[in-house]
C-alpha cells in the first residue's frame, strides 16, 4: 500500500482540512488555560481554518535521541527552512515548546482529528516485553502510556510510517543480544502501516530530509527487501568505499590511524553493509567513518550491534563477504584472513 | 495541596516525570522518575571491549563523545595503553567541540523557549531576509487558525515571558544563528572523528585520524566563528536574559553542594586537567576520591545491595518495591548529595584557584548584578555557568589545535587482555561521567556506567535526602498550576539527560523478569 504524489498534495495545502472551526475553538479551550496567541482565536472566529505544511509527529521510544540531533544538522535545506517551509512538526519531545498534557493533547488531537492526514516519525526501538513497561511516555487514568501504544495508536492512523535510525528501523542495540526488554522494530509492531526504514546509527540528515521530499514530490520512494530507500541505501559501503584500491591489491591497514591500507582486517564491516555515506560523508561532507581511519561498523544494517556473534570489529569471514554481491578479488584477500 | 504532574518533560534528552505538590503558591515536595530502560549494560557483557566505545556512545546521542572519551579512558587503563599526545590532543578536540555544540544547543533550543517570546517577530520592522521569512511563517500560521499552527513554538505554557520587542527579537535571530552554529560545532568532531552524532575516530590507544594541516586549519577556522558567537551572543544573551529575570538568581538552588570529576587530560597520564577535580561540600572545598562514590536505592525501583561503590555494584530490579518512584539510582559522594555539571565544575575551578579563565568570568559577571557567589547557585547561575564551561573550553581548544603535529602518530597499538580492570573518569557536558570495566576471557564480564544525570535527577536517599533536582524544586513559586512554566525552568537548568541516567544491570547478566503494568 503505498502513497500516491496526489495524496501527499493534498496534504501539502492544496486542498483544505475540513476540521471544523467550531472543532478547533473547542480545542483550544480545553488547553486548560493555555496560551494560544490571540490572533489564533480572532482568526478561527473569521475564517475556515487553512491546512499547512505537511503534519509530522515525531515522537521516541528507547531512542538516544542521536537521529534528531543528526536531523537539525542537515545543511542544505537547513532546519529552519525544512520547519517552516516543508513540514509542520506538531509534537517532537526535544524541541517543541509545550511540556506534559499540553504536548500530549497535540497526539491525541491528530490521532481524532487527523486520521490519514500526518506523517509519524519514530526513532528508537520499542520494547514489547513485560507489555512495553520499559519505555512509557504520559500517563492515563493513572496508567502509564507505552511508546508500544502510542505506535499502535498513532502507526494506525498515519499516512506513513517513517523509522528513523536503526534503533527503529531494525531493533539496533537495544535489541542487541541478549535482547533485555524485548526490543523490537516499528514495522513488526504495526505490520499494516506503510514504513519506510531510514537505519543509520544515527540516520543522516540527507537521507531523513531526502526520504520526506521524495514522498512529497514523487510519493513513496523505491525500497529494497529491508524496507529502505534504495536511493540512498541500494549500495554497498565496499563498493564506493576509497580504499576500495587497496583491498583490490590486498594491502591492509595494519592499526588505526594507518592512512594506507583497506581496513578489512580491522574488522571493516563495509562489504555487508548497504549506505551512500562513502560518496554522500557526513557534517556538510567534512568527513567520513573509514576516511578517518576508522573501519565501519555495520550501523545500518539489520544485524547491528551483533553482526551473527562477529561484533563490531571482527574479522568478516570470507564467506560472509563472498555471500554479499562479492566483486573483489577474493584469492588474494583469503590468504590473509 | 495540589499535585502537579508533568510527563513528559519535553526539551531534555530523554523521558522525564516530575511530580511536585504545591502550598500557598511554593513547591512544598517533588519527585523525579525516570521512565526509559534499555539495559545497556547487559548488552555489553560478552562483548569484544573494543565495541564498548562504540557502543556506549549510543547511550545518549547529545553526548556521546563524552561517553567515547569515559570509555576509551577507561579502556586504556584495563588494557595497559596510553595515547601519543596527538591522540590526547584530538580527543580532547572532540570532546570540546561536543561542548560547545550542547551547550549552545541547550541554552538555545531546550532551555530559551521558556524566556523568549516567538510571536514577538510579528512586530519585526527591520530587513533581515532570514527574520522576514520567519514573520511571513508565524503570521500565515497563526492566520491559518490551525491548533497546531507555529508548531513546534506553540502551544506552550502561559507565563511571563520577555515583553521587551528587541530582545525577543535578537534572541529569535539568535536561536536561527545557533541552529547553525551548533551544527558547525558537529563539523569540527567530524573533522577527526569521521561522523557525529557517534564519533568513529576514537580508539582505546589514542584516535584515528591523522592530523594534516588541513584538518588542522578546518577545525581551526570553524572554531573561529564559535568563539565569535560565544562571545557576542551566547555569554551576552545568557547574561540579557537574566537581567530581565532576576528572581531566578534565587530559585532552584538546589543542595549548594558540587562534584567534578576533572576534564580534558593536559599531559598523557591525566595528573593535570584544564578543569580540575574537586568537591564543594558544606561550604567548603575538598579533593575528590573516587573511592567516596556510593549508589543508593532505597527509592529506587531495586532490592539489590545499598551503599555500593560502583565497582562493586549490583542492580537487581523490582518494580513493585513498595515506596519506591524511580528507576535512577540516587548516587551519593561520602554520603552527601552533591549537584553535577557546568556549574560543578565553573564553582570548583574557581575556588580552586587553578584556572584564572574561570575566575575572571565569574566575577566579572557577579559585579554586573552585584551579587555574591550564592546568586550562582541557581537556575540564573546554571544558564551562566554552562556559557562560562563553553568560552573556557571553546579558547582552550584553539590553543590544543595549534599543538598537533601532522609527522606524529595519533594511535598506540594495544592488545585485549585475557583479565583485567579499569576505570574512566570525565564530565560530560551535563556533568561527572564514570565508566569501569571488568574483563574475563578477553570479553567484557562487567560494565558499569555513572552518568550525570543520576546523580542529579535521583531519588531521595536511604538517609531521607532528596536529590539535587528535586531540592532545587521545593520552595519554587508556582504561580498558576496549570501552567508549571516555572517547575520546568527548573529542571531544565540542569539539562537532563534521561537516556544517560537509567541503567540497570543484573550482575550475574540475567535477564530482568516479572514486571507488571505500574
Amino acid at each position: 500500500m503505498g502513497l500516491t504524489r496526489r495524496e501527499f498534495l493534498e496534504l501539502m495545502g492544496r486542498g483544505t482540512v475540513t476540521v471544523g472551526v467550531a472543532g478547533v475553538t473547542a480545542c483550544a479551550s480545553k488547553t486548560g488555560g493555555s496560551e494560544w496567541v490571540a490572533p489564533v482565536k480572532k482568526s478561527l472566529e473569521e475564517k475556515a481554518v487553512k491546512a499547512g505544511n505537511l503534519p509530522v509527529l515525531w515522537i521516541q521510544g528507547q531512542s538516544c535521541a542521536g537521529c534528531s540531533i543528526s536531523t537539525i544538522n542537515t545543511v542544505y535545506p537547513e532546519i529552519a527552512e525544512v520547519l517552516t517551509e516543508t513540514i509542520s512538526l506538531e509534537f517532537h519531545p526535544n524541541i517543541m515548546a509545550s511540556a506534559g498534557d499540553l504536548a500530549l493533547k497535540i497526539l491525541t488531537d491528530a490521532e481524532t482529528n487527523k486520521k490519514g492526514k500526518y506523517v509519524l516519525v519514530v526513532e528508537g526501538s520499542i520494547p514489547t516485553k513485560e507489555n512495553g513497561i520499559y519505555s512509557t511516555m504520559g500517563e492515563s487514568n493513572g496508567k502509564h502510556i507505552t511508546a508500544k501504544e502510542w505506535v499502535e495508536r498513532l502507526g494506525a492512523n498515519a499516512q506513513a510510517v517513517l523509522s528513523v535510525g536503526t534503533c527503529a528501523a531494525f531493533g539496533g542495540i537495544p535489541s542487541g543480544t541478549p535482547n533485555p526488554t524485548g526490543a523490537m522494530p516499528v514495522y513488526k509492531i504495526i505490520p499494516k502501516a506503510t514504513v519506510i526504514n531510514i537505519p543509520g546509527c544515527p540516520c543522516h540528515p540527507d537521507w531523513v530530509v531526502g526520504t520526506i521530499a521524495h514522498v512529497l514530490l514523487f510519493g513513496v520512494p523505491e525500497l529494497d527487501e529491508e524496507k529502505r530507500p534504495k536511493l540512498f541505501f541500494g549500495k554497498l559501503v565496499h563498493d564506493q568505499c576509497e580504499r576500495r584500491g587497496y583491498f583490490d591489491e590486498g594491502k591492509m591497514a595494519k592499526d588505526y590511524g594507518d592512512d594506507e591500507g583497506c581496513l578489512f582486517e580491522l574488522g571493516c564491516k563495509g562489504p555487508i553493509s548497504h549506505c551512500d555515506v562513502p560518496i554522500r560523508s557526513w557534517n556538510n561532507k567534512v568527513n567520513w567513518c573509514i576516511q578517518c581511519g576508522s573501519p565501519c561498523i555495520g550501523c545500518t544494517e539489520p544485524t547491528f550491534p551483533d553482526h551473527e556473534g562477529e561484533g563490531l570489529y571482527s574479522v568478516l569471514p570470507v564467506s560472509k563477504v563472498k555471500d554479499i554481491r562479492w566483486t573483489g578479488k577474493i584469492k588474494k584477500v583469503k590468504n590473509l584472513v | 495541596m495540589q499535585k502537579i504532574t508533568i510527563d513528559p518533560i519535553t526539551r531534555i534528552e530523554g523521558h522525564l516525570k516530575i511530580e511536585v505538590e504545591v502550598d500557598n503558591g511554593k513547591v512544598v515536595d517533588a519527585k523525579s522518575s525516570g521512565e526509559m530502560f534499555r539495559g545497556w549494560e547487559i548488552i555489553l557483557k560478552g562483548r569484544n571491549p573494543v565495541d564498548a566505545q562504540m557502543i556506549t556512545q549510543r547511550i545518549c546521542g547529545v553526548c556521546p563523545a563524552s561517553h567515547a572519551q569515559a570509555s576509551t579512558l577507561n579502556l586504556d587503563s584495563a588494557l595497559g595503553v596510553k595515547p601519543p599526545e596527538n591522540g590526547r590532543l584530538i580527543r580532547n578536540l572532540m570532546l570540546g567541540a561536543n561542548y560547545i555544540q550542547s551547550h549552545i544547543l541547550h541554552f538555545y533550543h531546550l532551555a530559551a523557549l521558556d524566556y523568549v517570546d516567538i510571536t514577538a517577530i510579528l512586530n519585526y520592522k527591520g530587513k533581515d531576509p532570514k527574520l522576514n521569512r520567519v514573520k511571513a511563517w508565524v503570521k500565515s500560521e497563526v492566520d491559518s487558525g490551525r491548533t497546531t499552527a507555529a508548531a513546534p513554538f506553540l502551544p506552550r505554557y502561559k507565563g511571563n515571558y520577555i515583553t521587551d520587542t528587541e530582545l525577543n527579537i535578537a534572541a529569535i535571530a539568535d536561536y536561527l544563528k545557533a541552529l547553525e552554529m551548533r551544527s558547525k560545532a558537529h563539523e569540527m568532531l567530524c573533522i577527526f572523528g569521521g561522523k557525529m552524532p557517534h564519533e568513529m575516530g576514537i580508539m582505546p590507544g589514542g584516535a584515528t585520524q591523522k592530523p594534516t594541516v588541513d584538518k588542522i586549519i578546518a577545525y581551526a577556522s570553524r572554531l573561529k566563528e564559535l568563539q565569535t558567537f560565544i562571545d557576542n551572543n551566547y555569554i551576552p544573551d545568557v547574561i540579557e536574559v537574566a537581567k530581565v529575570y532576576k528572581e531566578y538568581f534565587s530559585i532552584g538552588k538546589g543542595c549548594g553542594n558540587f562534584l567534578s570529576y576533572g576534564v580534558f587530560e593536559e599531559d598523557i597520564d591525566g595528573n593535570n586537567k584544564l578543569l580540575p577535580p574537586g568537591v564543594y561540600i558544606d561550604g567548603k572545598l575538598k579533593p575528590f576520591s573516587a573511592d567516596k562514590i556510593a549508589e543508593y536505592v532505597k527509592n529506587s525501583r531495586f532490592s539489590s545491595g545499598s551503599g555500593l561503590h560502583p565497582s562493586k555494584g549490583e542492580t537487581v530490579p523490582q518494580p513493585e518495591k513498595p515506596g519506591s518512584y524511580s528507576w535512577i539510582k540516587a548516587p551519593r559522594y561520602d554520603k552527601k548529595v552533591v549537584e553535577v555539571g557546568p556549574l560543578a565544575r565553573m564553582v570548583t575551578a574557581h575556588l580552586s584557584g587553578k584556572n584564572e579563565n574561570v575566575s575572571k568570568l565569574i566575577e566579572g559577571t557577579l559585579k554586573i548584578f552585584n551579587a555574591d557567589i550564592n546568586a550562582l547557585f541557581s537556575v540564573l547561575g546554571r544558564h551562566a555557568a554552562r556559557a562560562f564551561d563553553c568560552k573556557v573550553v571553546a579558547d582552550r581548544c584553539a590553543e590544543w589545535v595549534k599543538q598537533l603535529d601532522p609527522s606524529k602518530p595519533v594511535h598506540n597499538k594495544f592488545e585485549i587482555p585475557a583479565e583485567g580492570k579499569g576505570m574512566g573518569l570525565t564530565e560530560a557536558p551535563r556533568g561527572s561521567l564514570g565508566h569501569w570495566i571488568t574483563i574475563k576471557n578477553k570479553k567484557i564480564d562487567r560494565y558499569q556506567c555513572v552518568v550525570p544525570t543520576t546523580w542529579n535527577a535521583g531519588p531521595t536517599d536511604d538517609m531521607g535526602q532528596k536529590g539535587p533536582i528535586e531540592q532545587a524544586l521545593i520552595g519554587t513559586p508556582i504561580k498558576d498550576p496549570k501552567n508549571p512554566i516555572e517547575a520546568v525552568r527548573v529542571v531544565r537548568s540542569f539539562d537532563p539527560c534521561i537516556a544517560c541516567a537509567v541503567h540497570m544491570i543484573n550482575p550475574d547478566g540475567e535477564l530482568i523478569s516479572k514486571f507488571r503494568i505500574l
